[in-house]
């Protein structure tokens, strides 16, 4: 039976949402709902809850569905508006989010024009023509707004410097590089509300007398390029790119997969169709940037905070957040905790709101988080307290970054943490910078042996002695802060250093080579799953693990119903 | 120019569109060959050196043949935390391939890449684009298994 209560259903399918297994929803949905129509929305941030399906009612309010599966009775039981599966945001992050960015995510149909427009979408950018230039990027420099993609630069101050150049080829780019592992903020920002970034821009055009607006995009992300390229589509067919009369031209460069990209100077030796190496500044690219013409670069959130800033005024804008930061920011929590997915805060909540109060983390179990990717460092939950804003996480050996929050728990190994990061920043280094180029190398060997138990105690201060040499002597961020997430574990988490190379020893159990694989007899009901599913018959007939053998696949510890088997470090068997 | 190649006429032939025809040609073949590199240097203008330059400096392009099923590993934090390579060592155990290798019956080529934007459902993996989530090793073999009965 369907409900007569309901005027629409919306589904959040954007990359999380299909990946969740939206899809299948989405068609179960259509063909059940008759008459009432099925909107494909974008991202709402809540990405434990997917698939999610809202209900719209006549009265104008919702009732949210969550972790919907693609099954018959769960559709029926949506369209009768039943009480299973019913999902409510948890009272906690409602109180504690600000939703201002992300206002339009998940809530219109990313490619619908007319959602954006009936929303408020575009009365930014009418408000800002009807001001002299200027204005605008005074009300820009007001709102206090500062790089949202991890320089945390005055985004006003920036904006003047192009508009200060007497050129009528000057360019602006998106940087929508987001090659940081473990964020997306951008991702979900671009696919749910493309306009709102394209708004930001128009208004930059417009307030810098810029004649070209570039979006180098990752091309990982295709859902994002779709969506842009229908959205650009839209703003040429209501010639909204005709600003004082000039046409600006607007299109989509794909990045080619580099991390490095991410630096302003590498992006545009990208975009010229180079090898996207950096290069010293001066010249800024504001005096030589793409093609030798006056260039600005600005990530995509930070665009995304400008028709805010302009529909609401930046004295208004500057009323959130602290002296550190203004406005609000998105974060992409992710790691061990209850309910990762997209955040948007005011800035100065402190890092024991966002984890604990919103993400649902247990406070027993958390030892850590990481921000800012493998160029931030981890901070310990004992400084949870820290309000999280530009110079704040700074003091503490890590920076905001691009908003990327991973939770780390107890079980983790923070060695191996570090080493991973280094493996990541020691391949993506572009090489031409000796000390990024050879020293992350080192540093990713040195902490290869650590993991692998042939550590030594003199490694720990080589690491340090090569993490401030390399941060000291390359040109661009990749490098200046590529040791971070070492030197952050090794300030804060020396003692598990020094059980790996004194004692052998991984407490958390997770590096192989000093890990043992134990069979609890008593637990053992001998099904012989672990035997089945054992690759290299590491598993007797008689349920002993040969420890030789054992390659540590987890495997057997994965498969065995009764929890028998555990990883457990190395040693503590006897 | 070669006939394989034709469609690069439909890019700009300005030295800065290199990447985006390269795009195109991985689009197309699924990898760059040599031939395709000599076909590119002369549209764009490049020297070859040039143009294995910027294919080498990007993660994106290949210069081996991929297999019918591309499968990436995410390894971003989130996926590597939660056991990225775990899912490594099994594709290894089932399939017998490293990361950039393609299986001898030419089904399934494997890659890592740093991160498919899905951190939340961690650990995921893509098969010719589709993400596949929260995956164990049972959800593992299952997926691969009915990739290999397409």
């Amino acid at each position: 039976m369907i409900s007569p209560d309901i005027k629409q259903i919306k589904i959040g399918l954007v990359s999380c949402g299909i990946a969740a297994g939206g899809e299948a929803v989405y068609e179960k949905l259509v063909a059940a709902a008759g008459n009432i129509p099925v909107i494909k929305v974008g991202c709402l941030g809540h990405c434990y809850a997917e698939p999610l399906v809202e209900a719209v009612l006549n009265d104008g309010s919702s009732i949210f569905y969550g972790n919907v599966p693609g099954k018959d009775d769960a559709i029926e039981n949506i369209l009768a508006l039943g009480e299973a599966g019913r999902f409510s945001v948890p009272e906690k992050r409602r109180e504690k989010e600000c939703v201002k960015v992300l206002a339009f995510a998940g809530r219109i149909d990313p490619t619908s024009f007319d959602d954006y427009v009936s929303g408020g979408g575009y009365d930014g950018l009418k408000k800002a023509l009807a001001m002299p230039p200027e204005a605008v990027i005074e009300e820009v420099k007001l709102s206090g707004l500062r790089g949202r993609g991890g320089g945390g630069f005055s985004t006003g101050m920036k904006w003047s410097f192009l508009a200060a150049k007497d050129s009528t080829e000057k360019v602006i780019v998106c940087n929508a590089d987001e090659g940081d592992p473990g964020a997306f903020m951008d991702r979900s920002l671009m696919e749910s509300v493309p306009h709102q970034v394209l708004e930001g821009m128009l208004i930059a055009a417009y307030a810098t007398r810029a004649a070209k607006l570039i979006i180098y995009c990752r091309a990982e992300y295709p859902m994002a390029i779709a969506n842009l390229n229908i959205a650009i589509d839209q703003i040429k067919a209501n010639k909204l790119n005709i600003i004082d009369g000039r046409e600006i031209d607007i299109y989509i460069k794909e990045g080619a997969g580099a991390f490095v990209c991410g630096e302003e100077t590498a992006l545009i030796a990208s975009l010229e169709g180079q090898r996207g190496m950096p290069r010293f500044r001066p010249p800024f690219p504001t005096d030589s940037g793409y093609m030798g013409k006056p260039t600005m670069i600005n990530n995509v959130e930070t665009f995304g905070n400008i028709p805010l800033i302009l529909r609401e005024g930046g004295a208004e804008f500057a009323k959130v957040g602290t002296e550190g930061g203004r406005g609000t920011k998105i974060f992409a929590l992710a790691g061990d905790l209850e309910y990762p997915g997209l955040v948007e805060v005011p800035m100065g909540t402190t890092i024991s709101e966002i984890v604990f109060d919103i993400g649902g983390a247990d406070p027993e179990k958390v030892k850590a988080v990481q921000t800012g990717g493998p160029s931030g460092g981890c901070i310990p939950k004992a400084m949870f307290d820290t309000p999280v804003d530009y110079d704040s996480l700074r003091s503490l050996g890590a920076i905001m970054g691009s908003g990327g929050m991973i939770v780390i728990g107890n079980d983790r190994c923070m060695v191996e943490t570090a080493r991973y990061f280094l493996d990541f920043t020691h391949r993506e280094s572009c090489g031409k910078c000796t000390f990024c180029r050879v020293g992350t190398t080192r540093m990713f060997e040195i902490l290869e042996r650590i993991v692998a138990g042939k550590g030594k105690v003199e490694d720990l201060d080589t690491l340090e002695e090569l993490g401030n040499k390399i941060k000291a002597g390359s040109l661009c961020g990749l490098g200046q802060t590529a040791p971070n997430p070492v030197l952050a574990t090794l300030r804060y988490y020396r003692d598990e250093y020094l059980e790996h190379v004194n004692d052998k020893s991984c407490r958390a159990a997770q590096c192989s080579a000093l890990v043992d694989i134990v069979l609890d007899q008593s637990k053992c009901v001998k099904c012989k799953l672990c035997i089945n599913s054992c690759p290299v018959e590491a598993v007797s007939a008689d349920f002993v693990i040969d420890p030789d053998k054992c390659t540590r696949c987890n495997s057997c510890v994965d498969i065995c119903p009764k929890h028998a088997i555990a990883r457990i470090p190395k040693g503590e068997n006897k | 120019m070669q006939e394989e190649f034709s469609f690069l006429s439909k890019i700009g032939r300005e030295p800065g569109n290199l990447i985006k025809g390269l795009q195109a040609i991985q689009a197309a073949y699924g990898y760059v060959s040599d031939d395709a590199i000599r076909a590119a240097a002369e549209y764009f203008g490049r020297p070859e050196a040039d143009v294995e330059g910027v294919i080498s400096f990007y993660a994106q392009f290949k210069r081996v043949k991929p297999g019918k099923f591309k499968i990436a590993v995410c390894d971003g934090t989130a996926c590597h935390l939660k056991g990225a390579p775990l899912i490594h060592t099994w594709i290894n155990q089932e399939l017998g391939i490293n990361p950039g290798e393609t299986s001898s019956d030419g089904l399934f080529s494997l890659e890592t890449v740093a991160c498919l934007g899905c951190c939340s459902l961690a650990p995921v993996m893509s098969v010719n684009g589709k993400v596949h989530a929260k995956l164990d090793r049972r959800t593992m073999m299952k997926i691969l298994k009915e990739y290999a009965a397409k």
